[in-house]
């Protein structure tokens, strides 16, 4: 995955909850990893055009009580409907925000999908590199996982893969 | 003044009414998303539209597209995570008055809500 996809999410973070929830997240290291870890509260979001993929953001039952909380003015039960739309808005406002800043990039977002369920995992797509952007703010840790790739960097490697190599050509002329 | 809010996530139109209320608009309605909205926009004859870009069913773009092929004036803001130029040029061209993007905060919403409706007031003399 191109690196330039990964800082746009770091700096949408860390402007959605200022803004929204007025604080501010420290984040750690970004690491690629092969499969996204278990959660408990998992919001997700599909990208589609130019750029596809999934953005997943990632909430034990407690981080994320305490930070949809302050979202929504109220304490909420994770099991309750305003619970999922909340954690759902967080991560359309991440994303959104985040592709806006993939220059001169197409890109579409889904309609966010949330998932609570004690120590779940989200399966992410095998054809991208996924990255997980570790986060943290005063309640406790949360991730962001990104698994997404350039649909124009796909179809520059299937054109080379189909042309002859220029080396092999000049063997063969 | 009669505020329709048309946004998918409660969460949001919640924070969008708590807004509206501080500025006195306390006469608001609720869609959940574009065909939602086009059922109860003309019964409940607003004055203020505020108006989300992606939705299930109808997003706001085509709401808008529709509503204003009815001939209605009723001023817009598109309140969205839609931040590229392009975007905010098509829903401009769609026949939106204003734009915010998601995230603001409540001093932004008000202000877009305030320069609205002062662009549409009639001028006295």
């Amino acid at each position: 995955m191109d690196v330039r996809y990964i800082n746009p999410f770091i700096e949408s973070t860390q402007r959605v909850f200022k803004t929204m929830l007025d604080l501010d997240v420290s984040f750690n290291k970004p690491r690629v990893v092969k499969e996204i870890g278990r959660h408990d509260v998992s919001g997700i979001i599909g990208m589609s055009g130019d750029v596809v993929g999934s953005v997943v953001l990632s909430f034990s039952t407690s981080t994320s009580r305490q930070i949809i909380g302050r979202f929504v003015g109220a304490d909420i039960a994770p099991d309750h409907e305003d619970f999922a739309d909340a954690v759902g808005e967080l991560v359309n406002m991440i994303s959104g925000a985040a592709k806006s800043q993939f220059e001169g990039q197409n890109v579409s977002i889904s309609c966010p999908s949330v998932v609570v369920g004690e120590s779940h995992t989200v399966a992410m797509p095998s054809d991208s590199v996924c990255i997980t952007i570790p986060c943290e703010v005063f309640c406790g840790s949360f991730n962001i996982d990104v698994a997404i790739r350039s649909e124009a960097a796909k179809a520059a490697r299937v054109d080379n893969s189909n042309s002859v190599p220029v080396q092999s050509a000049r063997k063969s002329a | 003044m009669k505020v329709f809010i048309i946004d998918d996530s409660k969460t949001m139109r919640n924070i969008q009414k708590k807004i509206l209320n501080q500025l006195g608009h306390t006469d608001t309605e609720e869609a959940c998303d574009g065909q939602d909205a086009l059922s109860k926009v003309n019964a409940f004859n607003p004055d203020l539209i505020l108006v989300d870009w992606n939705m299930p069913n109808m997003d706001g773009i085509t709401f808008v597209k529709t509503y204003r092929a009815q001939g209605k004036k009723t001023p817009i803001i598109m309140v969205t995570t839609e931040a590229e130029k392009t975007r905010v040029v098509e829903a401009i061209q769609a026949g939106v008055n204003n734009y915010v993007v998601k995230p603001f905060t409540p001093e932004v919403l008000s202000a877009r809500v305030n320069e609205t409706m002062e662009k549409v007031a009639p001028v006295t003399a």
